[in-house]
């Protein structure tokens, strides 16, 4: 049996440099086609070739939004409740370009960064990749735990 | 065209409410691969402590995007959609956005740096619910190509 999603990890037995969390996702282009209509993003160039090769990209890439907000899904999971992450920054570095038929594949790996004892807040730093591609900079999600 | 340099510090007027629906969080949740049972069932939010299901931490652009809308609609700003990347993202929040609140944006421009034959920008929106109190603020920072 699991336990129940509301379990927090345990703050005290964390360590610095741990990994917590790791995960891969499969983007297609009705992931990205679905994320638009979910978030209101309609720039063309993350669903139409053309429109992408127009200002000289290679193809359709996803939307950096949609980057972010899955690679703080696997802290979330760690953490057991969306609401204990409390700050959540990213850099945009570098694009994931999405192909029509294979798809693209983006990895997370979630560490420990820093521990502050007093406020019971762990920083975890994500390492999220396309291919050997780093895509987001300075990737850090604050998680309060009671 | 370059970026007004007169940006830095202004403020927007603050968006009309937007009610944050409780599918339109399930949709979210779906779209950024959100599997929590506190981002989509109402039992296991209303469990864990929460008034109804509880948005991803990203869910705020939807709001803020109604504040990067007003400035680009803002005549003379010297900033194009077609010119502007996305550089940086943070979410920092008092408390999580929930299905059924209502949030209002107020945009302040913070920074407008040059950078090479760019801008850097820097968009930051607080977020406020029904009752005034704070909930998030987004921040953007926007990198807006030069014509060189």
């Amino acid at each position: 049996m699991t336990a129940p999603h509301c379990d927090a990890p345990d703050f005290d037995a964390l360590e610095t440099g741990e990994v917590v969390a790791q995960a891969v996702y499969s983007l297609s282009r009705d992931s990205l086609v679905r994320y638009a209509g979910a978030s209101g993003d309609f720039n063309a160039i993350h669903y139409r070739d053309d429109v992408a090769q127009s200002v000289g990209l290679p193809g359709v890439l996803a939307h950096g939004m949609l980057t972010m907000g899955l690679a703080v899904q696997p802290v979330v999971d760690w953490a057991g409740d969306p609401g204990r992450v409390v700050d959540y920054r990213v850099r945009f570095t570098k694009p994931v370009f999405v192909d029509p038929s294979d798809g693209a594949e983006v990895s997370v790996e979630a560490k420990i960064g820093a521990l502050d004892v007093d406020a019971r807040t762990a920083r975890v730093d994500l390492t999220v990749r396309y291919g050997e591609t780093t895509v987001l900079g300075r990737a850090q999600a604050q998680v309060r735990l009671d | 065209m370059t970026v007004n340099p007169e940006l830095q510090g202004r403020v927007f007027e603050p968006t009309a409410p937007y009610l944050v629906g409780r599918e339109k969080v399930r949709e979210f949740a779906r779209a950024v691969f959100a599997v929590n049972p506190i981002n989509v069932d109402v039992q296991a939010a209303r469990d864990a402590g929460y008034a109804d299901i509880v948005a991803p931490p990203t869910f705020a652009i939807v709001v803020q995007e109604k504040t990067l809308a007003q400035l680009l609609a803002e005549p003379g700003s010297g900033i194009e959609l077609s010119h502007v990347l996305h550089g940086e993202q943070r979410f920092s929040y008092t408390r999580p956005i929930v299905a059924g609140d209502e949030l209002t944006a107020t945009l302040t421009v913070t920074s407008v740096k040059a950078l090479g034959g760019n801008a850097m920008v820097t968009a930051e929106s607080q977020m406020t619910d029904a009752a005034g109190d704070h909930v998030v603020t987004a921040t953007s920072v926007l990198v807006v190509r030069g014509d060189a």
